[in-house]
């Protein structure tokens, strides 16, 4: 009998929980029918914001991979003191809450900010600048880059590298040759998780970068300019959202449950399924 | 042939390996797991970097530590085969062997028996094949010096029998020197013709096979080798028992199938001893005098003739068991080993 009860909480909860998480996904749909949806597409709000947030989040991504990477790298493979520490410094911004974060940034590169000053001197102004959305993209997504692509060079067998030095490679052709296409399918999924991430910054990017069309309005930002004036194209740019974002979501689930380097222990990202 | 001359000390976890030997030929490390037999090889691959001391291929040193020489190991011709064989899982069988060197692909999968599965992706392939791919890439390398971490000790039994016979005629067919570990006497003396026996860091003991067997040095070195070894050759095949001819002439009794020249394994605790012939073809039978008597525990360690018995302290009393006296010592076909030497 308790068994029973237990049971029917247990599912009742689910329930409601699940009910939760889908309705507001729903609801964008159900308000407005999709031709009209796909109409309000066309309208310049939305391509200027399209076109500004694929522009800052490409830039942004291309960063996080370029400077990322090493240091992941540097992080998995090094025992050195301080390390501890700079893992935590590097996941910082993820649970520093966003306002911070754009308070932080205008504190740093702003007009009368720490390098800002200096910028300044040479002719840069950051704040409110495309640049500005590149730098708060980058700031909030790089951390789950990182953290993940941490992970996925430390679950490299050592001996795999040991054996490619006593194969006569050098550590940078082992590092390209052995390391990273081992490491590859946990980079990759640690880019979509820091590329959904930074297309849907807005707390540090308005503070930042200010809400300019067509020069700093990313699609978040489009959907609070527009919610008041227009909510149907505010809905619009929603759709647009959840059907990149859910895309991005598959496409990390395809690379995760696409491993081709088995290995005898479970990978920490094995998929549910 | 080339000599690999290592004279080292490395500073591990719980101890210090200090290793000191000359690898010509075939030479095994033999001891208990956490030995320090694994770090000695990865010493001398350039993988752990001695705390002093040399390690020198003809003359060409490798590492000098008082001349502050330690190359990495990308700089060392040396060809390590890993314990888990440690092949590249994203690359093809052809991959990872063209990876130590291109030039003999072709023909080291020829030699090893793995063309037809140059496409193949190493975890497609067996205990036995992957062993064979580990080889072959380690060779593609054009080693000075060949290192083996454990070469059977990955694979069940059933392969493992086949594979130690492969892996004797290739080293018997190298012009190389060659550095074996492994934790089983038996593979050791199987592989090698010189075996040093290595507890917490140390090397206790280095020498042939009978060496070890006749003359441990310590109690470890003979608690480790424990087996009698006897050399002969195998003379015929008769009702499923192989017939062995010792040095000696005697002739011995085995379960086991082997051809030309093999090792009689007996261990000590197979062997009774006696006073009386006893006339039984299950029984191998070895007469001689009572060389020496050791207490062992609760047990005597009997020489007999070329062979060590162990019986309990108290058949010894009753057999009135003294040096000089002449007994008979028997061990039965089945309890009989043979290892093709």
């Amino acid at each position: 009998m308790r068994r029973r009860l237990l049971a029917v909480l247990f599912l009742g909860a689910s329930a409601v929980a699940l009910l939760f998480l889908v309705l507001p996904v729903v609801a964008i749909f159900a308000r407005v029918p999709p031709s009209r949806l796909l109409h309000q597409l066309s309208t310049p709000v939305v391509t200027d914001a399209l076109v500004v947030s694929f522009k800052t989040t490409a830039i942004a991504q291309a960063l996080i991979l370029l400077f990322g990477t090493p240091l992941a790298y540097l992080v998995a493979s090094r025992r050195f003191r301080g390390r501890a520490l700079v893992v935590t410094l590097v996941e910082l911004p993820l649970v520093l809450p966003p306002a911070v974060a754009g308070l932080g940034l205008l504190a740093a590169f702003g007009r009368m900010g720490l390098l800002g000053s200096t910028f300044g001197g040479l002719g840069l102004h950051i704040s409110f600048t495309q640049t500005a959305v590149t730098l708060a993209v980058a700031f909030v997504a790089s951390p789950l880059y990182i953290r993940t692509a941490i992970a996925a060079f430390e679950a490299v067998d050592p001996d795999l590298v040991a054996a490619s030095r006593t194969l006569g490679a050098g550590s940078t052709r082992t590092f390209f040759r052995v390391v990273l296409p081992l490491a590859g399918n946990g980079l990759a999924a640690g880019e979509a998780l820091a590329f959904a991430r930074g297309l849907g910054e807005f707390g540090a990017t308005i503070m930042f970068a200010g809400s300019l069309q067509g020069v700093t309005r990313t699609l978040p930002l489009a959907i609070y300019a527009e919610f008041s004036v227009n909510f149907d194209v505010a809905l619009a740019l929603g759709a647009l959202l959840v059907a990149i974002s859910a895309a991005l979501l598959l496409t990390l689930r395809l690379i995760l449950s696409w491993r081709p380097s088995p290995r005898t222990s479970p990978s920490l990202f094995a998929p549910s399924t | 042939m080339a000599t690999l001359s290592a004279d080292f000390a490395l500073p591990l976890r719980s101890f210090d390996l200090r290793l000191a030997l000359d690898v010509e030929r075939t030479v095994a490390l033999v001891g208990p797991s956490g030995a320090g037999k694994s770090s000695a090889l990865r010493a001398i691959a350039g993988l752990l970097r001695p705390a002093e001391g040399r390690i020198a291929l003809d003359g060409e040193a490798w590492v000098d530590v008082a001349r502050g020489v330690c190359l990495e190991a990308d700089e060392r011709r040396v060809g390590l085969v890993f314990q888990d064989y440690a092949l590249f899982p994203h690359l093809s069988v052809r991959a990872n062997v063209a990876y130590g060197g291109r030039e003999r692909v072709d023909e080291l999968l020829e030699r090893f028996r793995i063309s037809h599965l140059a496409k193949a992706r190493p975890r497609e392939l067996s205990g036995g094949e992957r062993q064979r791919v580990a080889l072959a890439r380690a060779l593609a390398r054009d080693p000075g010096v060949l290192l083996l971490d454990e070469p059977l000790a990955a694979l069940d039994a059933h392969t493992k029998a086949g594979v130690r016979v492969e892996l004797q005629e290739l080293l018997a067919g190298f012009e190389l020197p060659a550095l074996i570990v492994t934790h089983d006497y038996e593979d050791a003396v199987a592989l090698a013709g010189t075996v040093g026996v290595l507890v917490d860091g140390e090397l206790r003991q280095l020498g042939s096979p009978e060496e070890l067997v006749a003359e441990p040095r310590d109690p470890f070195v003979a608690s480790f080798t424990g087996a009698n070894l006897l050399r002969g050759r195998a003379v015929g095949h008769e009702n499923g028992l192989t017939t062995v001819r010792l040095e000696s002439g005697e002739l011995l009794y085995s379960t086991d199938g082997a051809d030309g020249e093999v090792g009689v394994v007996v261990y000590p605790w197979d062997v009774s001893v006696g006073r009386a012939y006893v006339d039984d073809s299950a029984l191998n039978l070895v007469s001689g005098e009572v060389g020496s008597l050791v207490q062992v525990g609760n047990r005597v360690r009997v020489r007999v003739g070329p062979l060590t018995a162990e019986v309990t302290g108290a058949s010894a009393e009753r057999l009135e068991l003294a040096r000089g006296g002449t007994v008979f010592a028997s061990f039965k076909a089945t309890g009989t080993r043979l290892v093709p030497l």
